[in-house]
């Protein structure tokens, strides 16, 4: 087995010059780690203005890489220099968050390094010399157990452990000059979304609807309820990449993150990066025809039924409440 | 342009997912598997830069069961190639095994572009994508949305939260992770599946050596259900009155 040190190391992800929540998240579980191994909490900061990022970190050091190849975002450069730093300090475990950004980087880090990999852990343990993490897969249906050796790289779900313990300060910065390989892909631009009719981020109600909802002649339905209701028509991924609904009305991980007053799902099944972005909705009500889809663990009501029965007869319901 | 579609047969979620005597694993006696749904869309992306730049696409699978169904779709659908990779996954293969296979594997074929799915419903180890591409050492990119390519190089679109997306370019060959195909994957008729089945064939390799595991199961089980949700039973306008009314009660009806 590898020697690894005891330090807890994590990756601070950030965009437009905003340190991502997901990073104190990971911050807060590391510190508590690096407790348990009786080692430090190293968070591992790339990019321009590392050093600003990093200052409102809670970590034992901070480790900043501002290089010219690492001013933006590029997979390539990120995973070379994330690689470097861990390769000189061998972390007991390296933290990602489970990201667009850590999709790229914790496998390509776990392939360099060749240290395991756990991945969509909603927690994260140490035990004697093993890393241990609960995984959330299968669309949230099923949980796995898995250990690794000390030296693993875990990627943490959003939401899994509280942002507020992980701000703070480093108590000490380090900059590290790691040469990466970066010619081979190169940042263009950053493309902000485009304008929505609808800005679903601001409605009391949203009516979600997701695969269920079938066909996109079937939309009217849940558009003539949100209508009924005053909000606004919102989907799950699949409703988007069919080209139903326009981008601005998806909820999730790669969409929008909303908190209305009242969320109704409508034929979603509640993966986890559909549940990153309404978990904290007010009140969530679901209803799908499958007892088991994983939106009625984060619903306050549920019904199990077919879509197509209950919309109708509550839009009606809605309208003659509302006289 | 030679493109490499990996794919890969998952459970279908719709489906109850039992644990079997082991309690280490999916009872795979229950389990209805269907292809992995990023792959739709990496195979569809594949097709149309084929029918843009015009080339060859490959659709490549380890036989871990059930996969020559989509194999042969794939082939309907306009892929021209169908690879399986033979060998002994009874015990399962994890994605980084599965990337040291499909590494190996590549090694002897021409290949300018890879697109992955995104991620798969099942993996514990991370994603296959960069795994791969870090062993065949070319560049990778997870998350892409829309992909141009422009002679030795590829556009991609990677998408971020709120609907953020970043415009990379990158050297080909290199490993891309499929999100969302620039339109919906297209459909392939039963009767041209059929007719595939009977003139086209697929192809067989042997699989090389998996590499060790990296990660042990200790157990799996399903999630809690103490914080699951207040059922609302009855007809659906029974149904219908108890919403109206709780929605009521928290103003959100006015009336
Ligand atoms: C990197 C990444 C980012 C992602 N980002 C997002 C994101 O931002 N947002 C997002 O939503 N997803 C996202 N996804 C996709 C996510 O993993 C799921 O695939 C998606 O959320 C599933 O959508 P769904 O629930 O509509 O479809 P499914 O999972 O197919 O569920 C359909 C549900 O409808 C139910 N149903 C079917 N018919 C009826 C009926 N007649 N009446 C009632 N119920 C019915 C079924 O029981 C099932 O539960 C992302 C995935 C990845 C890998
Ligand atoms: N066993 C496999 N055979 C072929 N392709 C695979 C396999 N496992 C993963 N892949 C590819 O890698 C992508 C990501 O899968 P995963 O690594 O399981 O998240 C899939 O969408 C496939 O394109």
């Amino acid at each position: 087995m590898r020697a690894v040190a005891r330090d807890v190391a994590f990756f601070v992800e950030h965009l437009k010059g905003q340190v991502a929540d997901i990073s104190f998240e990971l911050a807060g579980r590391a510190r508590a780690l690096a407790g348990e191994t009786g080692g430090r909490s190293v968070a591992i900061v790339v990019g321009e203005g590392a050093r600003a990022l990093a200052g409102q970190v809670a970590c034992d050091v901070a480790v900043c890489v501002d290089t010219p190849e690492v001013a933006r975002y590029n997979p390539l450069a990120y995973a070379g220099a994330v690689a470097a730093v861990a390769r000189a300090r061998e972390p007991f475990a390296l933290l990602f968050g489970n990201t667009s950004q850590g999709l790229d980087l914790a496998p390509a880090v776990a392939a360099a390094l060749e240290r395991p990999l756990l991945a969509y852990c909603r927690e994260v343990r140490v035990e004697g010399e093993k890393v241990v993490g609960v995984s959330q897969v299968y669309g949230g249906k099923v949980m796995v157990e898995a250990e690794a050796p000390a030296g693993a790289v875990v990627t943490l779900m959003a939401g899994a452990y509280p942002a507020d313990a992980g701000r703070g300060a480093p108590g000490a910065v380090e900059e590290a000059a790691a040469a990466v390989d970066a010619a081979r892909v190169r940042f263009k631009a950053l493309i902000e979304p485009e304008a929505a009719d609808v800005d679903i981020t601001k409605q009391d109600v949203l009516v979600s609807i997701g695969r269920g909802i079938q066909s996109q002649d079937n939309i009217q339905l849940a558009v003539e309820l949100a209508e009924a209701l005053g909000g606004a028509v919102s989907a799950s991924r699949p409703i988007i990449d069919a080209g139903w609904l326009p981008k601005a009305r998806q909820v999730g991980k790669s969409g929008q993150t909303v908190k209305p007053k009242a969320y109704l799902a409508f034929g979603i099944s509640g993966a986890p990066e559909h549940l990153e972005g309404m978990r904290d909705a007010g009140l969530i009500i679901a209803v799908n025809t499958d007892p088991k889809a994983p939106i009625f663990d984060v619903a306050h009501y549920g019904v199990v039924a077919d879509l197509f029965d209950i919309m109708p007869a509550l839009t009606e319901k809605v309208k003659a409440a509302a006289g | 342009m030679n493109i490499i579609v990996p794919i890969k047969q998952v459970p279908d979620l719709v489906e109850d997912l039992e644990i079997d005597a082991s309690g280490k694993a999916l009872d795979r006696d229950w389990l209805k598997f269907k292809m992995n749904e990023f792959d739709e869309h990496a195979l569809e992306e594949a097709l149309l830069l084929k029918e843009e730049h015009g080339g060859q696409v490959t659709v490549l699978a380890l036989d871990t069961g059930d996969v020559d169904d989509s194999l042969y779709t794939a082939l309907a659908k306009g892929a021209d190639r169908a690879v399986k990779i033979v060998g002994d996954f009874e015990q399962g293969v994890s994605s980084r095994q599965a990337a040291n296979i499909l590494a190996q594997a590549l090694r002897g074929m021409e290949y300018d572009l890879v697109l992955t799915g995104v991620q798969a419903v099942d993996d514990l180890d991370g994603q296959l994508g960069p795994l791969l591409a870090t062993a065949l050492g070319v560049p990778s990119v997870s998350v892409v949305a829309g992909v141009q390519v422009n002679g030795r190089t590829a556009t991609v679109k990677k998408e971020f939260a709120g609907g953020l997306v970043a415009e990379l370019e990158v050297d080909l060959p290199a490993v891309l992770g499929i999100q969302a195909a620039k339109q919906p994957p297209r459909y392939a008729p039963v009767s041209r599946v059929r007719q595939v089945m009977k003139t086209a064939s697929i192809e067989e390799i042997e699989a090389g050596d998996p590499g060790a595991a990296g990660i042990e199961v200790r157990r799996m089980f399903k999630p809690e259900t103490g914080k699951r949700a207040e059922m609302i039973e009855g007809s659906p306008e029974e149904v219908a009155d108890r919403i109206v009314a709780i929605l009521r009660d928290r103003g959100l009806i006015k009336g």
